[in-house]
Protein backbone atom coordinates (compact mmCIF):
# COMPACT_ATOMS: atom_id res chain seq x y z
CA UNK A 1 0.00 0.00 0.00
CA UNK A 2 1.04 3.69 -1.00
CA UNK A 3 0.94 6.36 1.62
CA UNK A 4 -0.49 9.03 -0.69
CA UNK A 5 -1.60 11.36 1.96
CA UNK A 6 1.46 11.89 3.51
CA UNK A 7 3.06 15.23 2.81
CA UNK A 8 -0.14 16.84 3.77
CA UNK A 9 -0.30 15.61 6.96
CA UNK A 10 1.91 17.54 9.01
CA UNK A 11 1.80 16.10 12.32
CA UNK A 12 0.12 13.73 13.93
CA UNK A 13 -0.52 13.77 18.00
CA UNK A 14 -0.58 10.41 19.96
CA UNK A 15 -1.68 10.56 23.41
CA UNK A 16 1.12 9.94 25.89
CA UNK A 17 -0.90 10.21 29.17
CA UNK A 18 -0.19 6.66 29.47
CA UNK A 19 0.24 3.17 27.76
CA UNK A 20 2.17 2.04 24.08
CA UNK A 21 2.62 5.08 22.81
CA UNK A 22 5.55 4.79 21.71
CA UNK A 23 4.98 2.03 19.59
CA UNK A 24 2.30 3.96 17.80
CA UNK A 25 5.35 6.81 17.49
CA UNK A 26 7.27 3.91 15.97
CA UNK A 27 5.67 3.43 13.39
CA UNK A 28 4.50 6.42 12.24
CA UNK A 29 8.48 7.39 11.86
CA UNK A 30 8.63 4.09 10.33
CA UNK A 31 6.16 5.25 7.42
CA UNK A 32 7.92 8.91 7.69
CA UNK A 33 4.89 10.53 9.41
CA UNK A 34 5.50 13.89 11.64
CA UNK A 35 4.46 13.12 15.30
CA UNK A 36 4.35 14.28 18.85
CA UNK A 37 3.72 12.36 21.95
CA UNK A 38 0.86 14.70 23.68
CA UNK A 39 0.56 14.92 27.53
CA UNK A 40 -1.19 18.20 27.41
CA UNK A 41 -4.38 19.78 26.14
CA UNK A 42 -2.77 22.76 24.78
CA UNK A 43 -1.18 20.32 22.35
CA UNK A 44 -4.13 18.82 20.64
CA UNK A 45 -5.26 22.13 18.93
CA UNK A 46 -2.10 21.97 16.59
CA UNK A 47 -2.66 18.18 15.47
CA UNK A 48 -3.84 17.22 12.01
CA UNK A 49 -5.01 13.83 13.50
CA UNK A 50 -4.66 11.94 16.70
CA UNK A 51 -3.77 8.60 17.92
CA UNK A 52 -5.17 6.78 21.15
CA UNK A 53 -2.87 3.88 22.23
CA UNK A 54 -3.51 0.74 23.54
CA UNK A 55 -3.06 1.06 28.15
CA UNK A 56 -4.99 0.68 30.54
CA UNK A 57 -8.56 2.58 30.20
CA UNK A 58 -9.67 3.54 33.82
CA UNK A 59 -5.86 5.49 34.38
CA UNK A 60 -6.05 7.37 31.12
CA UNK A 61 -9.63 8.67 31.29
CA UNK A 62 -8.27 9.92 35.08
CA UNK A 63 -5.44 11.75 33.40
CA UNK A 64 -7.81 12.71 30.25
CA UNK A 65 -9.75 14.58 32.91
CA UNK A 66 -7.17 15.72 35.36
CA UNK A 67 -5.62 17.57 31.81
CA UNK A 68 -8.81 19.37 30.78
CA UNK A 69 -8.58 17.24 27.70
CA UNK A 70 -12.21 15.65 27.71
CA UNK A 71 -13.70 18.14 25.98
CA UNK A 72 -11.00 18.69 23.27
CA UNK A 73 -11.17 15.11 22.53
CA UNK A 74 -14.51 15.12 22.37
CA UNK A 75 -14.63 17.78 19.76
CA UNK A 76 -11.98 17.40 17.86
CA UNK A 77 -12.77 17.79 14.02
CA UNK A 78 -9.95 16.23 12.61
CA UNK A 79 -9.58 11.97 12.12
CA UNK A 80 -8.91 10.04 15.68
CA UNK A 81 -7.67 6.59 15.53
CA UNK A 82 -8.03 4.57 18.87
CA UNK A 83 -6.25 0.96 19.78
CA UNK A 84 -7.56 -1.48 22.43
CA UNK A 85 -7.84 0.86 25.42
CA UNK A 86 -7.65 3.68 22.96
CA UNK A 87 -11.04 2.12 21.21
CA UNK A 88 -12.94 2.09 24.24
CA UNK A 89 -12.12 5.81 24.83
CA UNK A 90 -13.66 6.22 21.23
CA UNK A 91 -16.56 4.02 21.83
CA UNK A 92 -20.18 5.36 23.27
CA UNK A 93 -20.45 3.37 26.03
CA UNK A 94 -18.04 0.58 28.24
CA UNK A 95 -20.97 -0.59 30.62
CA UNK A 96 -19.10 0.01 33.25
CA UNK A 97 -19.70 3.35 35.22
CA UNK A 98 -16.00 3.81 36.33
CA UNK A 99 -15.58 4.08 32.30
CA UNK A 100 -16.56 7.07 31.09
CA UNK A 101 -16.07 7.44 27.49
CA UNK A 102 -15.47 9.85 24.92
CA UNK A 103 -18.26 8.94 22.65
CA UNK A 104 -17.27 9.76 19.36
CA UNK A 105 -18.63 6.19 17.49
CA UNK A 106 -21.64 4.79 18.51
CA UNK A 107 -20.76 1.43 19.49
CA UNK A 108 -21.17 -0.21 22.76
CA UNK A 109 -17.70 -2.10 23.93
CA UNK A 110 -17.35 -4.63 26.46
CA UNK A 111 -13.68 -4.76 28.28
CA UNK A 112 -11.80 -7.41 29.21
CA UNK A 113 -14.14 -9.36 27.09
CA UNK A 114 -12.41 -12.06 26.31
CA UNK A 115 -10.66 -12.67 29.82
CA UNK A 116 -8.09 -12.15 31.76
CA UNK A 117 -4.31 -12.18 30.56
CA UNK A 118 -3.97 -15.90 30.18
CA UNK A 119 -6.77 -15.47 27.67
CA UNK A 120 -4.48 -13.04 25.65
CA UNK A 121 -3.97 -14.14 21.95
CA UNK A 122 -2.66 -13.92 18.69
CA UNK A 123 -4.97 -14.68 15.91
CA UNK A 124 -5.06 -13.61 11.91
CA UNK A 125 -7.79 -11.22 11.40
CA UNK A 126 -9.79 -10.68 8.06
CA UNK A 127 -9.13 -7.27 6.52
CA UNK A 128 -12.13 -5.53 4.17
CA UNK A 129 -9.68 -3.33 2.98
CA UNK A 130 -6.69 -6.14 1.71
CA UNK A 131 -6.61 -9.94 0.60
CA UNK A 132 -3.94 -10.57 3.39
CA UNK A 133 -5.10 -10.96 6.63
CA UNK A 134 -3.45 -9.34 9.82
CA UNK A 135 -1.79 -10.41 12.59
CA UNK A 136 -4.05 -9.37 15.13
CA UNK A 137 -2.73 -8.92 19.04
CA UNK A 138 -5.43 -9.11 21.37
CA UNK A 139 -4.34 -7.99 24.93
CA UNK A 140 -6.99 -8.06 27.70
CA UNK A 141 -8.98 -7.40 24.66
CA UNK A 142 -12.75 -5.69 24.68
CA UNK A 143 -15.03 -6.72 22.16
CA UNK A 144 -17.73 -4.05 20.29
CA UNK A 145 -20.79 -6.14 21.11
CA UNK A 146 -23.88 -3.35 19.74
CA UNK A 147 -23.30 -1.36 17.27
CA UNK A 148 -25.52 1.29 14.33
CA UNK A 149 -25.59 -0.05 10.40
CA UNK A 150 -23.75 3.10 9.48
CA UNK A 151 -20.71 1.93 11.12
CA UNK A 152 -18.66 0.32 8.51
CA UNK A 153 -16.88 -2.95 9.45
CA UNK A 154 -13.04 -3.24 8.22
CA UNK A 155 -12.17 -6.28 10.16
CA UNK A 156 -13.75 -9.36 11.31
CA UNK A 157 -12.21 -12.15 13.75
CA UNK A 158 -14.59 -15.35 14.18
CA UNK A 159 -17.29 -13.25 12.91
CA UNK A 160 -16.80 -10.72 15.11
CA UNK A 161 -16.25 -6.75 14.23
CA UNK A 162 -13.00 -5.77 15.49
CA UNK A 163 -11.89 -2.99 13.14
CA UNK A 164 -14.74 -0.15 12.93
CA UNK A 165 -14.56 2.77 10.86
CA UNK A 166 -17.28 5.95 11.68
CA UNK A 167 -17.07 8.95 10.27
CA UNK A 168 -13.24 9.68 10.53
CA UNK A 169 -12.41 7.79 13.92
CA UNK A 170 -10.98 4.55 13.23
CA UNK A 171 -10.99 1.95 16.16
CA UNK A 172 -9.25 -1.79 16.60
CA UNK A 173 -9.86 -3.41 19.59
CA UNK A 174 -6.34 -5.49 19.19
CA UNK A 175 -2.75 -3.87 18.94
CA UNK A 176 -1.63 -3.05 14.88
CA UNK A 177 1.48 -1.11 17.11
CA UNK A 178 2.61 -4.35 18.27
CA UNK A 179 3.32 -5.76 15.09
CA UNK A 180 6.04 -4.42 12.41
CA UNK A 181 2.96 -4.84 9.95
CA UNK A 182 1.95 -1.24 9.34
CA UNK A 183 -0.93 -1.53 6.79
CA UNK A 184 -3.67 -0.15 9.22
CA UNK A 185 -2.13 2.92 9.81
CA UNK A 186 -1.60 3.06 7.03
CA UNK A 187 -5.23 2.57 6.10
CA UNK A 188 -5.53 5.30 8.81
CA UNK A 189 -3.62 7.94 6.81
CA UNK A 190 -4.82 7.34 3.68
CA UNK A 191 -8.90 7.04 4.03
CA UNK A 192 -9.48 9.18 7.11
CA UNK A 193 -8.30 12.46 6.44
CA UNK B 1 -5.48 -18.87 18.14
CA UNK B 2 -2.09 -18.61 19.89
CA UNK B 3 -2.76 -18.11 23.62
CA UNK B 4 0.21 -17.54 26.15
CA UNK B 5 2.99 -16.58 23.63
CA UNK B 6 6.37 -14.78 24.54
CA UNK B 7 5.02 -12.14 22.56
CA UNK B 8 1.14 -11.98 24.03
CA UNK B 9 3.01 -11.54 27.54
CA UNK B 10 5.43 -8.79 26.26
CA UNK B 11 1.99 -7.04 24.98
CA UNK B 12 0.84 -6.69 28.45
CA UNK B 13 3.56 -5.60 29.82
CA UNK B 14 4.32 -2.84 26.80
CA UNK B 15 0.33 -2.07 28.18
CA UNK B 16 1.51 -0.92 31.67
CA UNK B 17 4.02 1.26 30.24
CA UNK B 18 3.94 5.17 32.06
CA UNK B 19 1.99 3.72 34.63
CA UNK B 20 2.34 2.89 38.24
CA UNK B 21 1.56 -0.40 39.71
CA UNK B 22 0.86 -0.60 43.37
CA UNK B 23 0.94 -2.69 46.53
CA UNK B 24 -2.08 -3.80 47.78
CA UNK B 25 -3.78 -5.92 50.98
CA UNK B 26 -7.22 -5.72 50.42
CA UNK B 27 -9.71 -4.89 48.50
CA UNK B 28 -10.34 -1.44 49.78
CA UNK B 29 -6.94 -0.25 49.42
CA UNK B 30 -7.12 -2.01 45.56
CA UNK B 31 -10.16 0.22 45.30
CA UNK B 32 -7.91 3.40 45.99
CA UNK B 33 -5.41 2.34 43.88
CA UNK B 34 -7.73 2.05 40.95
CA UNK B 35 -9.37 4.95 41.54
CA UNK B 36 -5.99 7.38 41.69
CA UNK B 37 -5.26 5.78 38.36
CA UNK B 38 -3.16 3.00 38.87
CA UNK B 39 -2.76 0.54 35.88
CA UNK B 40 -2.34 -2.42 37.95
CA UNK B 41 -2.37 -3.82 41.61
CA UNK B 42 -0.40 -6.19 43.38
CA UNK B 43 -2.07 -8.31 45.53
CA UNK B 44 -0.67 -9.15 48.80
CA UNK B 45 -1.07 -10.47 52.52
CA UNK B 46 1.40 -7.67 53.79
CA UNK B 47 3.32 -5.16 52.18
CA UNK B 48 7.29 -5.29 52.05
CA UNK B 49 7.88 -3.07 55.35
CA UNK B 50 5.24 -5.34 57.24
CA UNK B 51 7.21 -8.27 55.99
CA UNK B 52 10.61 -6.65 57.10
CA UNK B 53 9.12 -6.12 60.79
CA UNK B 54 7.33 -8.99 60.67
CA UNK B 55 10.35 -11.16 60.33
CA UNK B 56 9.33 -15.39 59.50
CA UNK B 57 9.26 -16.99 56.47
CA UNK B 58 6.78 -14.98 53.28
CA UNK B 59 5.14 -16.69 51.01
CA UNK B 60 2.33 -16.72 48.07
CA UNK B 61 -0.44 -14.52 49.36
CA UNK B 62 -3.94 -16.79 50.23
CA UNK B 63 -5.74 -17.49 47.64
CA UNK B 64 -8.61 -15.73 49.02
CA UNK B 65 -7.22 -12.07 49.46
CA UNK B 66 -6.57 -12.46 45.58
CA UNK B 67 -9.75 -13.52 44.38
CA UNK B 68 -11.40 -10.89 46.75
CA UNK B 69 -9.09 -8.10 44.82
CA UNK B 70 -9.90 -9.52 41.44
CA UNK B 71 -13.21 -9.22 42.15
CA UNK B 72 -13.16 -5.49 43.12
CA UNK B 73 -11.31 -3.76 40.39
CA UNK B 74 -11.03 -4.30 36.90
CA UNK B 75 -7.31 -3.12 36.08
CA UNK B 76 -4.41 -6.25 35.74
CA UNK B 77 -3.95 -8.05 39.26
CA UNK B 78 -0.64 -9.29 39.87
CA UNK B 79 0.59 -11.48 42.33
CA UNK B 80 3.79 -12.88 43.88
CA UNK B 81 5.42 -16.05 44.30
CA UNK B 82 8.93 -17.02 45.82
CA UNK B 83 12.03 -17.85 43.74
CA UNK B 84 12.01 -21.36 42.21
CA UNK B 85 8.56 -21.65 43.59
CA UNK B 86 6.80 -23.15 40.55
CA UNK B 87 3.86 -24.87 42.23
CA UNK B 88 2.97 -21.47 43.89
CA UNK B 89 3.25 -19.90 40.55
CA UNK B 90 1.13 -22.75 39.31
CA UNK B 91 -1.75 -21.86 41.69
CA UNK B 92 -1.20 -18.28 40.72
CA UNK B 93 -2.15 -19.02 36.91
CA UNK B 94 -4.83 -20.97 37.94
CA UNK B 95 -6.27 -17.80 39.82
CA UNK B 96 -5.74 -16.49 36.35
CA UNK B 97 -3.72 -13.46 38.01
CA UNK B 98 -2.51 -11.16 35.49
CA UNK B 99 0.93 -10.97 36.09
CA UNK B 100 3.40 -12.99 38.44
CA UNK B 101 6.09 -11.43 40.25
CA UNK B 102 8.70 -14.15 41.14
CA UNK B 103 9.74 -11.80 44.37
CA UNK B 104 12.97 -11.53 46.01
CA UNK B 105 10.42 -9.79 48.66
CA UNK B 106 9.26 -13.47 50.02
CA UNK B 107 11.80 -16.28 51.18
CA UNK B 108 13.39 -17.98 48.41
CA UNK B 109 12.07 -21.45 47.67
CA UNK B 110 15.12 -22.29 45.60
CA UNK B 111 18.76 -21.27 46.36
CA UNK B 112 19.88 -22.35 42.92
CA UNK B 113 16.91 -22.24 40.64
CA UNK B 114 14.67 -19.60 39.43
CA UNK B 115 11.50 -20.80 37.82
CA UNK B 116 11.26 -21.67 33.99
CA UNK B 117 8.50 -19.50 33.07
CA UNK B 118 8.18 -20.62 29.40
CA UNK B 119 6.42 -23.63 31.02
CA UNK B 120 3.57 -20.73 32.14
CA UNK B 121 0.86 -18.96 30.09
CA UNK B 122 0.68 -16.01 32.43
CA UNK B 123 3.75 -13.57 32.15
CA UNK B 124 6.20 -13.06 34.81
CA UNK B 125 8.22 -9.84 36.24
CA UNK B 126 11.37 -10.60 37.71
CA UNK B 127 14.07 -8.54 39.68
CA UNK B 128 17.16 -7.28 38.96
CA UNK B 129 20.32 -5.68 40.29
CA UNK B 130 22.69 -5.71 37.10
CA UNK B 131 22.84 -6.25 33.61
CA UNK B 132 23.75 -10.11 33.32
CA UNK B 133 20.83 -10.53 36.52
CA UNK B 134 18.15 -8.81 33.89
CA UNK B 135 19.18 -10.91 31.11
CA UNK B 136 19.45 -14.67 33.32
CA UNK B 137 15.78 -13.92 33.73
CA UNK B 138 14.77 -12.79 30.52
CA UNK B 139 16.73 -15.80 29.58
CA UNK B 140 14.51 -17.88 31.67
CA UNK B 141 11.54 -16.58 29.97
CA UNK B 142 10.57 -13.62 31.75
CA UNK B 143 8.79 -10.74 30.12
CA UNK B 144 9.03 -8.08 32.39
CA UNK B 145 12.15 -6.73 34.06
CA UNK B 146 12.20 -4.35 37.09
CA UNK B 147 15.08 -3.27 39.22
CA UNK B 148 15.24 -5.00 42.85
CA UNK B 149 15.60 -1.87 45.12
CA UNK B 150 15.19 -2.48 48.65
CA UNK B 151 11.84 -3.39 49.19
CA UNK B 152 10.02 -1.97 51.62
CA UNK B 153 12.78 0.59 52.69
CA UNK B 154 11.09 3.92 51.67
CA UNK B 155 14.81 4.32 50.55
CA UNK B 156 15.46 4.78 46.81
CA UNK B 157 19.04 4.51 46.65
CA UNK B 158 19.42 1.00 45.49
CA UNK B 159 16.79 1.15 42.94
CA UNK B 160 18.98 4.27 41.32
CA UNK B 161 22.04 1.99 42.07
CA UNK B 162 20.50 -1.08 39.97
CA UNK B 163 18.86 0.83 37.12
CA UNK B 164 22.18 2.74 36.62
CA UNK B 165 24.03 -0.01 36.22
CA UNK B 166 21.68 -1.92 33.83
CA UNK B 167 21.75 1.47 31.87
CA UNK B 168 25.23 1.55 31.89
CA UNK B 169 25.96 -1.44 31.03
CA UNK B 170 23.81 -1.63 28.25
CA UNK B 171 25.60 1.21 27.16
CA UNK B 172 28.75 -0.66 27.57
CA UNK B 173 27.19 -2.94 25.57
CA UNK B 174 25.74 -1.15 22.70
CA UNK B 175 29.39 0.04 21.60
CA UNK B 176 31.21 -3.27 21.76
CA UNK B 177 32.06 -4.98 18.56
CA UNK B 178 30.59 -8.28 17.73
CA UNK B 179 34.15 -10.14 18.76
CA UNK B 180 33.83 -8.50 22.49
CA UNK B 181 30.57 -10.00 22.87
CA UNK B 182 31.08 -13.23 24.37
CA UNK B 183 34.04 -12.23 26.78
CA UNK B 184 31.57 -9.74 28.00
CA UNK B 185 28.56 -12.47 27.92
CA UNK B 186 30.92 -14.67 30.19
CA UNK B 187 31.44 -11.75 32.53
CA UNK B 188 27.88 -10.86 32.74
CA UNK B 189 26.77 -14.48 33.01
CA UNK B 190 24.51 -13.91 30.66
CA UNK B 191 23.25 -15.45 27.49
CA UNK B 192 25.11 -15.37 24.57
CA UNK B 193 21.97 -14.32 21.91
CA UNK B 194 20.39 -12.26 23.99
CA UNK B 195 23.89 -10.11 24.92
CA UNK B 196 24.38 -10.19 20.98
CA UNK B 197 20.16 -8.67 20.80
CA UNK B 198 20.85 -5.69 23.78
CA UNK B 199 24.42 -4.68 22.15
CA UNK B 200 22.17 -4.49 18.48
CA UNK B 201 19.36 -2.77 19.80
CA UNK B 202 20.40 -0.34 22.73
CA UNK B 203 17.57 -1.30 24.80
CA UNK B 204 16.51 -4.55 26.55
CA UNK B 205 13.94 -7.16 25.06
CA UNK B 206 11.66 -6.67 27.47
CA UNK B 207 10.11 -3.09 29.20
CA UNK B 208 12.02 -2.23 32.57
CA UNK B 209 10.35 -0.81 35.45
CA UNK B 210 11.71 0.74 38.36
CA UNK B 211 10.71 -0.65 42.25
CA UNK B 212 11.78 -1.42 45.39
CA UNK B 213 12.09 2.03 47.71
CA UNK B 214 9.47 4.67 45.79
CA UNK B 215 8.07 6.66 48.01
CA UNK B 216 7.26 9.73 46.93
CA UNK B 217 6.59 11.82 43.30
CA UNK B 218 9.83 12.70 43.55
CA UNK B 219 11.08 9.12 43.77
CA UNK B 220 9.02 8.28 41.01
CA UNK B 221 10.26 11.28 38.76
CA UNK B 222 13.55 10.40 39.42
CA UNK B 223 13.23 6.62 38.17
CA UNK B 224 11.41 7.65 35.20
CA UNK B 225 14.16 9.97 34.06
CA UNK B 226 16.78 7.42 34.43
CA UNK B 227 15.03 5.03 32.12
CA UNK B 228 12.39 3.13 33.73
CA UNK B 229 9.41 2.80 31.77
CA UNK B 230 6.86 2.31 34.70
CA UNK B 231 6.97 2.51 38.60
CA UNK B 232 6.07 -0.47 41.06
CA UNK B 233 5.37 0.84 44.26
CA UNK B 234 5.27 -0.79 47.49
CA UNK B 235 5.06 0.36 50.85
CA UNK B 236 5.60 3.52 49.62
CA UNK B 237 1.31 4.55 49.31
CA UNK B 238 -0.21 2.35 52.40
CA UNK B 239 2.93 2.75 54.77
CA UNK B 240 2.28 6.94 54.17
CA UNK B 241 0.11 9.27 55.87
CA UNK B 242 -1.58 9.88 53.21
CA UNK B 243 -2.52 6.98 50.92
CA UNK B 244 -4.99 8.18 48.08
CA UNK B 245 -3.59 11.68 47.75
CA UNK B 246 -0.09 10.23 47.30
CA UNK B 247 -1.31 7.33 44.70
CA UNK B 248 -3.10 9.80 42.94
CA UNK B 249 -0.09 12.26 42.77
CA UNK B 250 2.66 9.15 42.26
CA UNK B 251 0.52 8.08 39.17
CA UNK B 252 0.32 11.90 37.77
CA UNK B 253 4.11 12.23 38.81
CA UNK B 254 4.65 9.29 36.18
CA UNK B 255 3.29 10.95 33.58
CA UNK B 256 4.67 14.44 33.65
CA UNK B 257 7.88 13.18 35.21
CA UNK B 258 10.30 15.65 33.08
CA UNK B 259 8.26 18.56 34.18
CA UNK B 260 9.73 20.21 37.32
CA UNK B 261 7.00 22.80 37.89
CA UNK B 262 4.29 20.48 37.60
CA UNK B 263 5.86 18.06 39.89
CA UNK B 264 5.92 21.08 42.25
CA UNK B 265 2.40 21.58 41.94
CA UNK B 266 1.41 17.48 42.59
CA UNK B 267 4.02 17.24 45.58
CA UNK B 268 2.27 19.83 47.21
CA UNK B 269 0.79 19.45 49.95
CA UNK B 270 0.91 15.79 50.40
CA UNK B 271 1.64 14.58 54.01
CA UNK B 272 4.45 12.95 55.62
CA UNK B 273 6.09 9.95 53.56
CA UNK B 274 6.86 6.70 54.71
CA UNK B 275 9.68 7.05 57.16
CA UNK B 276 11.86 4.56 55.89
CA UNK B 277 15.19 2.95 56.61
CA UNK B 278 18.71 3.74 55.78
CA UNK B 279 20.52 1.09 54.04
CA UNK B 280 23.27 0.99 56.24
CA UNK B 281 21.17 -0.25 59.44
CA UNK B 282 19.53 -2.86 57.66
CA UNK B 283 21.96 -5.86 58.01
CA UNK B 284 23.19 -7.43 54.85
CA UNK B 285 21.47 -10.84 55.54
CA UNK B 286 18.47 -9.13 56.07
CA UNK B 287 18.38 -7.26 52.31
CA UNK B 288 15.93 -8.43 50.45
CA UNK B 289 18.01 -7.17 47.23
CA UNK B 290 20.70 -10.17 47.74
CA UNK B 291 17.89 -12.89 47.02
CA UNK B 292 18.22 -14.58 44.16
CA UNK B 293 21.29 -14.02 41.72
Amino acid sequence: MDLNIGNSIRIIGILGLQGAYWKHKNILDLLKVNSEIVKYSGQIDSCDGLIIPGGESTTMLKLIDESGMREKLKQFPGPIFGTCAGAILLSEESGDDKVKTLGRIPVKIERNAYGRQVESFTQKVALSFDKNPFPGVFIRAPKIFYYKKEIEILGKLNGEAVIVKYKNNLLTTFHPELTEDTRIHEYFLNNLF
Amino acid sequence: MDKGSFEVKVGLAEMLKGGVIMDVTTSEQAKIAEEAGAVAVMALERIPADIRAHGGIARMSNPKVIKEIQNIVSIPVMAKCRIGHFAEAQILEALKVDFIDESEVLTPADEENHIWKYDFKVPFVCGCRDLGEALRRIGEGAALIRTKGEAGSGNIVEAVRHMRRVQSEIKKLSTMSDDELMAEAKRLGAPFEIVQKVSKTGKLPVPNFAAGGVATPADASLMMQLGAESVFVGSGIFKSDDPAPRARAIVLATTYYDNPLKLSEISAGLKDAMKGLDIAEIPEKERLANRGW
